[in-house]
């Protein structure tokens, strides 16, 4: 098997690949802080929210803090994992 | 992607796991205050039981009184000028000074301070005064200990060599004035120096 095969299609995105460094060192984080850190539109997160969802790599819970909805992302083991696979796949790639 | 794209994944993974685990906006230079405000403090305090006619101190004492004030004001000080120089760099770093990061580090940070604060108290009703200073800096060390793990490294090493100092200071309470003085007053300045330092060559 290549390296190139451990080589996540879905974190070959900025935005993708942020969400992920952000939620593998922090328990949780919610949409604010996500988009506080990094820098980018709510349409634009949302979007790239759904898709690590859609493939179960991050946890959607939506709570009430008092009378405002808030919605807490982490990452799943299986995220967790794939990520850790993306970033060794990056050492090895850039290691050659 | 190039190699150089991939460089740039890896450095913005690193940057965005610190920035958002760790708050590292800490000003070296409020190290520093806080170091020349213990000394201050010290002087005042030793130049108050040199005054007193006295070679020991008496807890209910106006002379006492007056030492817990010096102490207070040591500590608010150097909370003001912290919160002061740390809210420059902040913006000067584009970090929020009040985000979940901070919030972390200072819970943190309380948690081992106030217990060893209200043990102190505790033990100084009980008429025991002789490891007060130990405790302090104990207490003070463990503290930085544990808000290390949310913010830069130096802060390790001084809370270190805190629970160092105060451990030598258990074993010998006549100098615990005097370890007080190195661990408060000229730890802070040295480390905060080395902070700064560092600060200005990145």
């Amino acid at each position: 098997m290549g390296i190139i095969d451990n080589i996540n299609k879905l974190f070959d995105h900025r935005i993708r690949l942020g969400i992920m460094s952000i939620l593998v060192v922090n328990e949780s984080a919610d949409f604010n802080r996500l988009k506080e850190l990094l820098n980018v539109t709510d349409g634009n997160l949302a979007s790239h929210l759904k898709a690590l969802e859609k493939e179960a790599y991050i946890l959607v819970e939506k709570q009430f803090i008092g009378r405002k909805p808030n919605t807490r992302y982490s990452a799943t083991r299986i995220g967790k994992a794939e990520f850790k696979k993306h970033i060794e796949a990056l050492e090895k790639l850039l290691k050659k | 992607m190039s190699e150089q794209d991939y460089l740039n994944d890896i450095s913005e993974i690193k940057d965005l796991m610190n920035r958002s685990s760790r708050f590292i906006s800490l000003s070296g230079l409020s190290g520093i205050f806080a170091g020349i405000y213990a000394l201050i403090g010290s002087a005042v305090a030793y130049w108050l039981v040199a005054n007193s006619g006295r070679e020991y101190l008496i807890l209910d004492g106006k002379i006492f009184r007056l030492i817990l004030l010096d102490l207070f004001l040591i500590a608010f000080f150097s909370v003001i000028t912290a919160i002061f120089l740390t809210t420059r760099k902040a913006r000067k770093n584009g970090e929020n000074i009040w985000d979940a990061s901070s919030r972390r580090l200072i819970i943190n940070f309380l948690i081992p301070l106030v217990a060893g604060g209200i043990y102190i108290l505790i033990i100084l009703n009980q008429q025991k005064y002789g490891q007060t200073a130990a405790l302090m800096l104990i207490f003070y060390g463990l503290a930085l200990i544990n808000a290390s793990k949310y913010s830069i490294g130096h802060v390790r090493y001084l809370g270190i060599t805190e629970i160092i100092l105060g451990l030598i200071c258990a074993l010998v309470p006549g100098y615990g004035f005097w370890l007080w003085v190195i661990g408060f007053g000229i730890m802070h300045i040295l480390y905060g120096s080395i902070m700064f330092v560092q600060e200005k060559k990145t």
